[in-house]
Order: C-alpha cells, then sequence, then structure tokens
C-alpha cells in the first residue's frame, strides 16, 4: 500500500467516526469534552454553528452519528451522543452576545426561501450575516416546518423549538407566513437574486382498500393528522384506534393517539419486527407506554357498520425468500384477524409535491417528479433555483435538512457573486499536538469502561394524560458527565513520523486493541490479514508509514484504536504524538472561499 | 491523565489459545519501564509465547533478581508465582524453587548487571548444575537502574549516553554459558519478536538449563551511534544463523521443508522446533562449531543470533540426583517420615 497522505482531510475526519456520519459534520468530540468541562455554553455554540437546532436536535435527531460511533464496535453500545447535545441546550447560559452580528448595510442580494423548515432556515441564518437581505414565505401561520407539525410536543417542547427558531428569526427574516407560493413562475418574476426551494415532502398517503370511501370519515392520513392535533384542530379521537405503518410516523400517531383519549391503540405492521423502519429506541418508547405492535399483519378490508368505520380486517403473513433470495410475504393460511377500532391512522409513507413549480421555467424534474439537482451544490437545472432538505431528495430528517441548508447556503452565496458554485471552499481544519508533559495529555485519556447511561423518563401515569408533557427528562450533569466520560476522543488522532522511528515496538506492546504492526508492506487485502489482530472491518481505514530503516512499514488499523494516547506515551522518540483534528465544513462566506 | 491504567477493552480479533485465554489474560500490571525500553519488548514476548504454547499461568514461576530488567517479571503473567530476589541471586533462589516443586515451567529474567556482574559467580555455578528451567538475560551493556554505568557485558570501545568509553574485554554470556554446560543456548533481539518468541518457547520446552542473552537496548542511557547494545547498532549487524518456528507438541505439523534447508528437532515435552539454514554450515548440536561461529561473526562486528546450541541428550539435576519424582508439597508425611523400620534397615547399611 501506499503510505497514508494525511494531509488530506477526509483521512483523520473518517477516523471520527461519528462527526463523519453526521450529515452536518459536527465536531462532536469536541463538544462532549466541553460538556465534561461544564462548558456548556461553549459545547452548545459548536453544536449551533454546525446543526443550527442544537437543543431540538438534542430531543429529536435520527443521530446517524450513535450507529457510526466507535464506542459500539469496543463495547456493546456507543455514546449517547445525541443526548449529550441535548445537555449542552438544558444547561447553557444566555447565548444572544454569541450570535453572529448582522450588518446593518445589506449586500444588495435578496433570497427567496419557500417553506419555513430547518432547510430554508439554516440557508437564512447562513447568509443574514453575509448582509443578505433574506424573504421567507411559509403557507403556516408559523415556522418551524415539520418540526413544529408533525413531532409531537412530548418529545419536543414548544419552548425549546421556538427558542432556536427565534434565535433565526431575529436576526432580521422578512416572514410572509400564511402566504402559500402557488406559481414559481411568479415567484421568480419577483427578482430575486435567488430562490430557495425548503418545501418538505409534504403529501400523505391513504390506503385504499375495500370499504375506504364509506369508511373515509375515520381514515386519516398519519402526516396530516399530526399536523392537525399540533395546531390544535383535533383535540380528541375514538376510544380504538389502528395506526398502519411501522415507521417513525407511525410511532408518534400511536403516542399521540394514546394521549387524545385512544384506550386501545394498536400498531400493526406489514413485514418483520426487524424489518421496522421506524428507530429502534422510538420504537421502545411507543412500547413502554403499552402500545401493542403486530408484525406479519397485512391490512385487507375496512369493515363498517351503517356508514361507520367498525373494524379493520388483516391477513396473516409469513416471511420466505425465493430463489433469488428476495424476500417475499406468503399468507399463512391462518383465518383473518379482525381488529375493532374507531379511527385509522395510515403512516404508511410521504411524498413530495410540486404542482406549484411550472414545468418550463428551465427546472427540470426525474421520474419520480423530484427536481433534477447537482448532488453538491443543490442547484437546479435553473442556475437561479435552489432546493434542499425533504424537497430536495425525498423524506430524511432535520439534520440532513441543515447539511443541504448549508451547502445551499455556500452555492447561493457564490452564485450570487459571479463565482462558480463547484469551487468549493475547502472545510477549516486545525492539527494540534495534545502533549502536555512526557504522560500528559491535555485530553483525559483514561476513559470510563461504564456501559450507556439511560436516560430518565416522566412517569407515564402523567405524560400520557397530557401531550405536551415531555417524556424524556434528559440527563442530569451528573450523570451526563459520566456519560461523556465513554467517548474515546476519536478527534485526537495518532499521527505517526516514520522518520523519527527506532523501531523498538514499544507502541505495539503497549496498544490494548493490537492496532499497530511493523510489518513487510504488501496489498490492502494481503496486509490486513497480516496484521497482529486481522482487520476484517473495511469501512474501516488503514494507516500505513513510509519504509523504515528495516524495510517494514507501520500499519495502524483505525478500527478499534482507543485513542488512549499510551503508544505515544510510551514511544521514546516521539514518533507518536496525539493530535487533535478539528474539522469544521466551510459554511457560506467562508474566509477560505475564492473570491 | 498521566500513565492511565491499560484500557480494559481489547480487540475482538485477537486469536486465543487453547485454554481460552488470549494475550490480555497473560498481562501484567503497566510497565514502570521507560518508553522504548528493550526489556518492555521481551515482557510482551515472553506473553505471546506463554499464549501461544497455551501455558496455565498457575504451573510458571517467575524470577528475577534487581535491576530494570529485573523488574520485568511484574508486567507479565500476573497470574503465576513470582520472586524478586537480592541482587545476583536469583540463581540460589531459583535453584531452591526448582528443587522444591520439578513440576512448575522456571523462568528467570536478569540483567547483565545481575547477571555479569554481582550475581556472575551464581550464574555460572545455576549454569554448571543443569537446573531445569529458562534463563533469560536481558542485556543493554549497561546498569540501567542505576543510571547507565557501564557493564561487563559492554564491548570495548562502546560509548555510553554520557559519552563513558568501555575500556575492558567484555563478557560474552552465551559464550559462557555454552563453556558451562548449557544445555540449550541462543541469542536474540528484542526488536525481533518472531525470532524471540519462538526461542523463549524452545527455552520453556527444553529439559535442562536453557539460557537466552536477549540484547535489549536502554533508550535512555545506552542507546547512541555507538553503542553496540543501541538499536541502531544492533538492527544492522544482528545476523541470524538460522531461523526458528516453534510447534507445540498439540499441534500438527502440516508444513514440509526441502531436505537439507531445514533442521526439524523434537524437544522432550514432543514439541518440535524448526530451523532453517540461512547460508552458512551451521551445526548447532555442535559445541565447538557454535562458539567459533560466535567467535568468527563477532570479528566482523557483526552478531550471531538465533539458537546457537543444543543437546537434547544431558541429563539435568534432578536426574543426576535421582530427586523425589513429586514436588514436595504433594509428599505425605507417611513419605517424609516413613516410620522406624524403614530408619533401622537405613542404619543397617551403616553398620
Ligand atoms: C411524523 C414525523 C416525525 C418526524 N420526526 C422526526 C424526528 O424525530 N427527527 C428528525 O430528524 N426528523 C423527523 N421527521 C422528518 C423531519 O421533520 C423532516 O425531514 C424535516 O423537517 C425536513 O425539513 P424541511 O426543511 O426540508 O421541510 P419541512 O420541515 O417539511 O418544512 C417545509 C415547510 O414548507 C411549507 N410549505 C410547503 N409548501 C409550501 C408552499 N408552496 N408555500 C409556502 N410554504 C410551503 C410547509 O408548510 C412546511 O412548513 C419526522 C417527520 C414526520 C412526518
Ligand atoms: C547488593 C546490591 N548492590 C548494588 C545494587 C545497585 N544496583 C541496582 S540495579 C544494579 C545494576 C542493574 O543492572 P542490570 O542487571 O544490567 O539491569 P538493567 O537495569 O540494566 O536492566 C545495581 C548495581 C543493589 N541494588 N544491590
Ligand atoms: S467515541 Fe466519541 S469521538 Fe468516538 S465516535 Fe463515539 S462519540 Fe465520536
Ligand atoms: S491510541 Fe495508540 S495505544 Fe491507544 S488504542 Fe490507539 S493505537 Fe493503541
Ligand atoms: S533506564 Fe534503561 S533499562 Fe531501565 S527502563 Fe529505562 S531504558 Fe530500560
Ligand atoms: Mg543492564
Amino acid at each position: 500500500m501506499k503510505a497514508t497522505d494525511i494531509s488530506n482531510p477526509d483521512y483523520f475526519h473518517k477516523v471520527v467516526d461519528c462527526q463523519w456520519a453526521c450529515p452536518a459534520h459536527t465536531p462532536v468530540p469536541e463538544y462532549i469534552r466541553l460538556i465534561a468541562a461544564g462548558r456548556y455554553t461553549d459545547a452548545y455554540m459548536i453544536n449551533w454553528h454546525s446543526n443550527v437546532f442544537p437543543g431540538i436536535l438534542g430531543r429529536t435527531c435520527d443521530r446517524p452519528c450513535e450507529p457510526a460511533c466507535r464506542r459500539g464496535r469496543v463495547e456493546e453500545q456507543p455514546v449517547a451522543i445525541c443526548r449529550l447535545k441535548r445537555v449542552a441546550a438544558d444547561y447553557k447560559e444566555d447565548i444572544s452576545t454569541r450570535l453572529p452580528p448582522v450588518p446593518r448595510k445589506k449586500n444588495g442580494k435578496h433570497v427567496a426561501l419557500v417553506g419555513g423548515g430547518p432547510a430554508s432556515l439554516t440557508v437564512a441564518r447562513d447568509l443574514l450575516p453575509l448582509g443578505y437581505e433574506v424573504t421567507l414565505f411559509e403557507k403556516d401561520r408559523k415556522s418551524g416546518g415539520a418540526m413544529r407539525t408533525q413531532i409531537p410536543r412530548f418529545r419536543l417542547p414548544e419552548e425549546v423549538l421556538e427558542e432556536e427558531l427565534n434565535y433565526i428569526l431575529d436576526m432580521g427574516v422578512n416572514c410572509r407566513f400564511g402566504e402559500e407560493i402557488t406559481s414559481m413562475r411568479e415567484l421568480l418574476e419577483e427578482n430575486f437574486d435567488a430562490v430557495f426551494v425548503g418545501t418538505g415532502a409534504p403529501l400523505g398517503k391513504t390506503l385504499d382498500l375495500p370499504g375506504y370511501q364509506e369508511s373515509r370519515e375515520n381514515v386519516h392520513t398519519g402526516i396530516e393528522w399530526l399536523a392537525g392535533v399540533a395546531f390544535g384542530h383535533i383535540t380528541s379521537i375514538g376510544r380504538k384506534v389502528i395506526v398502519l405503518g411501522g415507521g417513525n410516523t407511525a410511532m408518534d400517531c400511536c403516542r399521540t393517539a394514546k394521549r387524545l383519549g385512544g384506550e386501545e391503540v394498536t400498531v400493526a405492521v406489514r413485514s418483520g419486527f426487524d424489518e421496522m423502519k421506524a428507530s429502534p429506541w422510538e420504537i421502545e418508547d411507543a412500547q413502554a407506554e403499552d402500545i401493542p405492535i403486530l408484525n406479519f399483519h397485512v391490512p385487507k378490508r375496512y369493515i363498517h357498520e351503517n356508514g361507520r368505520l367498525v373494524a379493520m380486517e388483516f391477513e396473516k403473513v409469513r416471511r420466505e425468500f425465493d430463489a433469488n433470495g428476495k424476500r417475499l410475504l406468503v399468507p399463512t393460511g391462518d383465518a383473518p384477524v379482525i381488529i375493532r377500532c374507531d379511527d385509522v391512522l395510515c403512516a404508511i409513507g410521504q411524498e413530495n409535491s410540486f404542482p406549484w413549480v411550472e414545468r418550463d421555467l428551465g427546472i427540470d424534474f426525474d421520474q419520480w417528479d423530484l427536481p433534477v439537482l447537482d448532488k453538491r451544490t443543490f442547484q437546479s437545472s435553473n442556475p437561479k433555483v435552489f432546493f434542499g432538505g425533504d424537497a430536495a431528495l425525498g423524506p430524511d430528517n432535520i439534520i440532513t435538512a441543515v447539511a443541504h441548508g448549508h451547502e445551499a447556503a455556500v452555492s447561493i452565496d457564490l452564485f450570487c457573486s459571479e463565482a462558480d458554485v463547484q469551487q468549493r471552499p475547502p472545510p477549516e481544519t486545525l492539527l494540534q499536538s495534545q502533549k502536555m508533559g512526557i504522560h500528559q495529555w491535555s485530553y483525559d485519556n483514561d476513559i470510563s469502561i461504564e456501559l450507556r447511561h439511560a436516560v430518565p423518563h416522566a412517569d407515564k401515569s402523567r405524560t400520557l394524560k397530557d401531550l405536551n408533557i415531555e417524556v424524556e427528562l434528559g440527563f442530569d450533569q451528573r450523570l451526563a458527565y459520566e456519560e461523556t466520560m465513554r467517548c474515546l476522543n476519536c478527534d485526537v488522532q495518532t499521527v505517526f513520523s516514520d522518520n523519527l522511528c527506532i523501531e523498538c515496538d514499544a507502541c505495539v506492546d503497549i496498544c490494548p486493541t493490537d492496532c499497530i504492526t511493523f510489518t513487510r508492506n504488501a496489498e490492502e487485502a494481503t496486509l490486513r490479514q497480516q496484521l497482529i489482530a486481522p482487520a476484517t472491518n473495511t469501512d474501516q481505514d488503514l494507516y500505513v508509514s513510509g519504509e523504515l530503516k528495516t524495510h517494514r512499514v507501520m500499519v495502524k488499523s483505525e478500527d478499534l484504536c482507543l485513542h488512549c494516547g499510551l503508544c505515544a506515551e510510551r514511544c521514546p522518540t516521539s514518533a507518536w504524538d496525539m493530535r487533535k483534528f478539528l474539522l469544521n465544513t466551510a459554511k457560506a462566506g467562508s474566509p477560505c472561499q475564492k473570491p | 491523565m498521566t500513565y492511565i491504567r491499560k484500557p480494559k477493552f481489547a480487540n475482538p480479533h485477537i486469536r486465543s489459545n487453547d485454554l481460552g485465554l488470549t494475550h490480555r489474560d497473560y498481562e501484567g500490571s503497566l510497565t514502570t519501564l521507560c518508553g522504548g525500553c528493550g526489556h518492555d519488548s521481551i515482557s510482551a514476548a515472553i506473553i505471546q509465547a506463554a499464549v501461544g504454547m497455551s501455558l496455565p499461568p498457575h504451573r510458571v514461576a517467575k524470577l528475577s533478581g534487581i535491576g530494570c530488567s529485573s523488574k520485568i517479571p511484574a508486567y507479565f503473567l500476573s497470574r503465576s508465582h513470582g520472586f524478586n530476589s537480592v541482587h545476583g541471586r536469583m540463581p540460589s533462589v531459583a535453584t531452591g524453587a526448582n528443587m522444591a516443586n520439578k513440576e512448575l515451567y522456571f523462568l528467570g529474567v536478569s540483567g547483565d548487571g545481575d547477571s555479569a556482574s554481582i550475581g556472575l559467580g551464581q550464574f555460572c555455578h545455576i549454569v554448571r548444575r543443569r537446573i531445569n528451567m529458562l534463563y533469560i538475560v536481558a542485556n543493554n551493556g549497561t546498569y540501567g537502574l542505576t543510571k547507565g554505568q557501564l557493564s561487563a557485558t559492554a564491548d570495548p570501545g562502546s560509548r555510553t549516553k554520557s559519552g563513558e568509553e568501555s575500556q575492558y574485554d567484555n563478557i560474552d554470556m552465551a559464550t559462557l554459558a555454552i563453556e558451562l554446560g548449557a544445555s540449550f543456548v541462543a541469542r536474540s533481539f528484542s526488536g525481533d519478536k518472531s525470532q524471540l518468541v519462538p526461542l523463549i518457547q524452545a527455552g520453556l520446552s527444553h529439559k535442562g538449563f536453557a539460557f537466552i542473552d536477549v540484547i535489549s537496548p536502554c533508550v535512555t542511557f545506552n542507546n547512541t551511534d555507538f553503542s553496540t547494545h543501541g538499536y541502531k547498532n544492533t538492527w544492522e549487524n544482528y545476523q541470524a544463523l538460522s531461523s526458528i518456528d516453534y510447534v507445540p507438541m498439540r499441534k500438527e505439523i502440516t508444513t514440509s521443508y526441502g531436505a537439507g534447508e531445514d533442521k526439524e528437532i523434537t524437544l522432550h515435552d514432543g514439541s518440535v522446533i524448526h530451523l532453517h539454514k540461512t547460508g552458512s554450515d551451521y551445526r548447532p548440536e555442535d559445541r565447538d562449531n557454535a562458539l567459533s561461529h560466535i567467535s568468527d561473526y563477532r570479528k566482523k562486528g557483526k552478531i550471531a543470533t538465533g539458537l546457537l546450541y543444543i543437546n537434547q541428550d544431558q541429563a539435568d539435576f534432578h536426574e543426576l540426583n535421582d530427586s523425589v519424582d513429586k514436588p514436595l508439597n504433594t509428599l505425605a508425611s507417611s513419605d517424609l517420615c516413613p516410620g522406624n523400620e524403614v530408619l533401622q534397615s537405613i542404619n543397617e547399611t551403616f553398620r
């Protein structure tokens, strides 16, 4: 293998598994250390710069970082990264003085944002400090998008939502709430310098089965129903409720129904339990509220009496695989299952919909009716129009919408400065030695061996009675500290200087997880096998040095490195050093940007 | 923040042995030696050797004298027996322990100061007495623990970090051991575990007195470009007379070697070593041949390493003295005090 090029920022970035997996690339271990130090406000600001909504995301994020977290490979469970983010938000002080100043003198450019969800708001936040004028069109009377209309208040309290929306709105967004954009042509005619579309994926689906027409009144689209609840239009539901679907929307529907008077709420899923799309923790929370989830139940018809829905019929299936390994759901032949109900909530998916975008404006759409976009710049085939969030690539999550928003803001800024949108500014990186003394580091390398700490919940006898009582209580400061100690500081990189190495084996001998081997060089596949501990996880890189005096190379498998620094402590020549790698993705107006 | 305990987390891909133990189970406490000290690599090599042979830790007795090198038994096999004795006196303690229980594996670890200076007399006699053990000298040409004085193994002209130059001829421990009748003598380098580990395994399997002189640089006091025991000189000048593989007795032997290139030696416990020739006409069973090779290499400024000498036909101390078969602590009082009748019959023989 060729010697590893550690000057490529991707190399060390990838070692920080959580940051690499985070769509917005939040510097996770950096904020975790600040929480450990009790510097909640600083930890919050790191988050705020990267992911814009730390308090919201600290409660609701899909947390792609956690399955990626190295700790999950070293022991059973990842660090509770997401809930630590909430800790920063819960215990921070006033941040108003830390927000970026917005110049009174504008730069003369005016950008329209359609839709007031996280994608658009991120664009607004990134562009306002640069002097842009920003006008936000939102069909609802309030901003927040699905964060307000879909996510129930028992997961995301109103004050948390308002606080973080207001940080942005107060920067000087021209809010045109209650205004639905019904024609892109007309919007373009208003001569904005750029238009950003962040309208989400607003179209829910219902299940049209026999008996649907007669039962319509009590068969609801999950996302519309949740929005109705959020705005207070819907305040009750029947005693018996069936929720169809196995995703997060289904979990929010069933838990909300339970709080609006649903006494017998049942979730029915077509496929197997293990195939459910909902996040494991959402499923756990629903089950903790005594909501049964029936798997392998395929809905067949709505049963109605006297023009009213009374039950649903299901066919039981089992999973089989055909010759090509394709999964099939085959009827078991058991008698159909009839479940009585007063209401059905369909949580079986949502779609994008752009009836208001005329098709002769140079904005191309693909076969799924999604806009054709450059995946890096989020520019559509009409160079003035950008898309982001669920509107760009279909329904996803908040943090992805934020990541799109950042990239789109960079693009819009480049576009408005008549620069090439493809010339993206590089990330800001810093690689800094943590050495303080022979065996002293400026980070705490003595990691805890404790298992993941659970977040305490409020008593369900209380929470099930009131839609607005938050279920999760969050970590207190002591528990938060204990949890921070589980983080392995993956950003504190092991940096090797081959010219200093005397091949004494001290690092090899001390390494608790056998990451380091001195060996003859070979092709990657061979090299992976000839290490002291074979490196079978090919998602994780090998760090290969230049040739050493004995014609061998140092090979380090990054997979299970604990970043404990012992290799560097034992190294007599400082050929190993522990250096903190800090990476911030470039935001709009980055100083590295070419003029 | 400083000198943390070694984290408990281990790599799940490391191999475990027939006892279901991994090398993490053979560790000791965290080393207190200087980072980069060759002695730590010897600890690691001993651990690897023990895992590979599936040595039950409680069947091992670790013995040492005084010195940085003599501290290392604390850093491996924490579940074994251990005795850290007086400076240069490990051989006496080892002899006594071996007398008391001949069923244990005895592993002595000493330094060049401990064995070639203050303990030279003891060393000579334990070799001569053919105690069944593996005796390792971690040889750095200096007294590390007392801050870097030249030791008796330092080659003439070799210089320490303080600039002191060795004036006298050096004692070559391997040569000395061969001359005094050791039946297994090897030399190796802490930096080359591929050689050191099988030598340790073979030395532990060998019946009789086994000795390994391990060049083990002292990074702090004797690792200059002018030190013959430093990393630089050793990497550049050590030459293996043959390379060695060790196959524990339980393992089936699957590799076959071309005639003439390879020598297969079955040890007393049934394990096998393979010696692959590296060019010279080296014959490890031939004592004079071994001695002449060592001095020839030395004249060229080279260090001869590998298995230098082996003699499997020598009776060890217990055989020569027809000692009791069992460990003393397993003898019942009826064995120890067989009664008046036996005493009378013994007395009869003196009349
Ligand atoms: C039930 C449910 C629960 C969810 N839970 C989570 C969760 O826990 N965590 C998570 O990360 N994600 C969750 N999501 C997904 C997440 O909410 C979305 O991915 C995210 O909000 C998308 O952001 P966005 O800015 O692209 O669009 P949205 O948040 O959908 O905002 C779009 C906005 O545009 C407005 N709009 C649409 N068309 C027009 C128009 N023509 N003119 C003016 N305004 C318009 C809409 O009213 C809306 O306010 C959930 C989704 C659902 C349905
Ligand atoms: C009776 C006695 N004399 C002297 C000493 C001081 N002393 C301690 S260690 C040592 C030399 C150790 O050298 P070596 O065996 O080569 O070990 P190293 O530290 O080099 O590994 C000496 C002289 C002592 N501890 N006891
Ligand atoms: S251990 Fe810490 S730094 Fe490493 S991936 Fe997990 S949260 Fe990130
Ligand atoms: S920091 Fe060094 S010693 Fe610690 S696990 Fe990583 S490679 Fe091993
Ligand atoms: S002084 Fe020398 S021998 Fe002793 S621990 Fe340090 S490097 Fe090793
Ligand atoms: Mg010494």
